[in-house]
């Protein structure tokens, strides 16, 4: 069901002065493919995908986004390369709206010829247009809330996940979604990766919750001290053999 | 305060009523609501109380001008003049200038301690410039680049010199601009400046209401472009993103650094403009213009309820709280009230609109707990 290959990652290293965060990680990622990244905490999957989205730039290694060599060697380069990334801390502006939230970075602004930052916003535009993105996602916000900050966790989360999503033209990143989320919101985020997949972005997704990954990934490969030391399906056969990677319980 | 009309209603609605009540949802800021069960559903007299009580407080420094302006119209015959409000405008006016430079400042988290020493080294370098020159674009222009320049150092020595904070680095500047003007001036008043400068300092706008000064129309433009790029301008949600979370803007890609500087030189550069008032005013350049006034400029943005932790502040409140501390200046004088009690009164007015503040922020989320309690 998946197409053409999106993101590949090679040999991918990067060190934090003595840790070895990343030991020559390589993956790839198709259109229309839920990618899971497993692994214990502190395996280096955070690290792994902030070199992809251009928070860290890799010791070595390359990246490719639809077989072109890619320096992303800033946020903006992967921004502008179609990759969108769901952080572990969300990455919200707290004070800001909504939609200043959505369209933070990447405002609809006038004159084109200008650069972004000195350009007029078009605040009604980007006020209908986040409307249209929280309908077509599915998502429930509160209308009048001033700020993000005085949302719930949940909403929190999708807001930075439709975010994602709306602008995302190739891949999208999602570092533990559902980690501080409960039950029906989890369902919700889930959902919203799955239309994702229908809409032939490439999708990896960083989790602890085997049962989320069960039910969304593709293929599932497990991370352990910078290094990737495994790929399963992720079907109910395979899921001793996952946990078992992941512990490193064949040590 | 909740206005999600779920057309869907298959869809979970997540933190709206009907879905929060798991208390397992242990990520939920403290101020979301879990509305439980009915029994401790408030009292609709609660809400309208605190309601009310919030309105006055979201009001604040504009409800405590008022109260000051009215308190002192009546204590003293004088000060409800034409003449005398006019004289508070002149007064207030670099201050608020300044105020609305502190304000870009402090929406990114920093301080700019050295916008006083800026103005004094600006009105040093226009006097320098006039004297030489006798003409007035040369003087603006100098005295503009001036402020600018010191801005700029202050930028690009916080972000590029990695410096821990703007407090050390405006430190500095404080020192060295004030040191330049004083080297520059060999430490005298200079007397002299354009027709130009001097109309916008002590002119008055005799072509509407003779007792409005010219430098009230400057304070306008400078608060209105202000206002436009804050609100309007993509740079402007970018100052605010910046301070909302400096690594959230440079996750998204928002050119944080640039940002960042460009506050300080606009910071710098409005000294500079506050530097074209009083020089203007007291046709003169001095070595000793604007002392303190860095502290006279942060407490209008702290009392205009800024937030020093960045992101919260408007240019209207930046400029309401350099008003009230004209005002008070104006007043006591008025009442011969002696210079170290003014000192006080400003301290303990700084204090009440800080805590008001506060407070203002503990009724709202008491007033969202106990709306959604009552929906
Ligand atoms: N910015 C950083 N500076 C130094 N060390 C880091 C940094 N980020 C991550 N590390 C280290 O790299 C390793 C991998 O961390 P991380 O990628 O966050 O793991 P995971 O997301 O799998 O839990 C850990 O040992 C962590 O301490
Ligand atoms: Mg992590």
């Amino acid at each position: 069901m998946s197409g053409a290959r999106v993101l590949t990652v090679t040999g991918a290293t990067k060190r934090f002065g003595a840790v070895l965060a990343l030991d020559h990680v390589s993956l790839h990622v198709d259109a229309g493919e839920v990618l899971a990244v497993l692994g214990d905490n502190g395996a280096g999957k955070s690290t792994l995908i902030k070199c992809i989205s251009g928070v860290h730039k890799l010791d070595s290694g390359t990246i490719e986004v639809d077989g072109v060599h890619a320096q992303i060697h800033n946020p903006a380069v992967a921004r502008h390369a179609g990759i969108e990334t769901v952080y572990q801390d969300l990455a919200l502006f707290d004070n800001l709206d909504s939609t200043a939230n959505f369209f933070a970075g990447r405002e609809e602004a006038v004159p084109s010829w200008l650069p972004l930052g000195m350009r007029w916003m078009r605040r009604t535009d980007m006020a209908k247009h986040s409307a249209e993105i929280v309908g077509r996602l599915k998502i429930n916000l509160p209308q009048k809330v001033a700020s993000v900050g005085m949302m719930s966790g949940g909403q929190r989360q999708a807001i930075a996940v439709a975010r994602s999503a709306a602008f995302a033209s190739r891949v999208v990143i999602l570092d533990e979604p559902t980690a501080a989320l409960g039950l029906r919101e989890s369902r919700q985020v889930l959902d919203l990766i799955l239309r994702l997949r229908e809409e032939g972005v490439a999708v990896i997704v960083i989790s602890h919750a085997m049962d989320h990954v069960m039910e969304i990934a593709d293929r599932a490969i497990v991370m352990r001290r910078g290094r990737v030391v495994g790929e399963e399906e992720p079907t109910p056969e395979n899921r001793n053999r996952l946990v078992s990677l992941i512990v490193g319980g064949d040590d | 305060m909740q206005h999600t009309d779920s057309p869907d209603k298959r869809v979970a609605v997540p933190g709206t009523k009907g879905s929060v009540k798991a208390p397992a949802n242990a990520s939920a800021p403290p101020e979301t609501v879990h509305p439980t069960v009915d029994n401790d559903r408030p009292s609709a007299t609660k809400l309208r109380l605190v309601g009310t009580v919030l309105a006055l407080l979201r009001m604040g420094p504009l409800l405590i001008l008022v109260i000051l302006v009215v308190l002192l119209a009546n204590l003293s015959p004088v000060f409800f003049t034409t003449l005398n409000l006019g004289n508070v405008l002149v007064q207030s006016a670099a201050i608020a200038i300044l105020a609305i430079g502190q304000l870009l400042v402090i929406l990114t988290r920093g301080i700019d301690l050295s916008v006083g020493s800026t103005l004094a080294l600006s009105s040093v370098v226009g006097a320098l410039v006039f004297a030489e020159t006798g003409s007035a674009f040369p003087t603006i222009v100098a005295m503009l680049a001036a402020g600018a320049m010191i801005g700029a150092l202050n930028g690009f020595g916080y972000v590029y010199g990695r410096l821990p904070h703007p407090f050390i680095v405006t430190l500095a500047t404080l020192s060295i601009a004030r040191g330049l003007a004083l080297g520059l001036s060999g430490g005298q008043p200079i007397s002299g400046m354009p027709d130009l400068v001097r109309t916008i300092g002590a002119g008055s706008a005799t072509w509407i209401a003779p007792w409005i000064p010219n430098a009230a129309f400057l304070v306008a433009g400078v608060a209105i472009l202000a206002i436009l790029l804050l609100n309007r301008v993509v740079w402007g949600r970018w100052i605010y993103a910046v301070g909302g979370s400096p690594e959230g803007a440079r996750r998204l890609g928002i050119p944080r650094s640039k940002v960042l500087v460009s506050v300080y030189i606009l910071s710098g550069t409005l000294a500079g403009v506050a530097a074209i008032v009083t020089s203007g005013r007291l046709n003169a350049g001095s070595p000793t213009f604007g002392q303190l006034s860095e502290l006279d400029a942060i407490a209008a943005v702290v009392i205009g309820g800024a937030s020093f932790l960045g992101g919260r502040g408007k240019v209207s409140h930046a400029l309401i709280g350099a008003l009230m501390i004209g005002v008070i200046r104006n007043g006591m004088n008025l009442l011969n009230i002696e210079a170290f009690l003014q000192l006080i009164v400003i301290g303990v007015v700084i204090f009440i609109a800080v805590e008001t503040d506060v407070i203002r922020g503990q009724l709202e989320s008491r007033f969202r707990v106990l709306k959604a309690a009552a929906e």
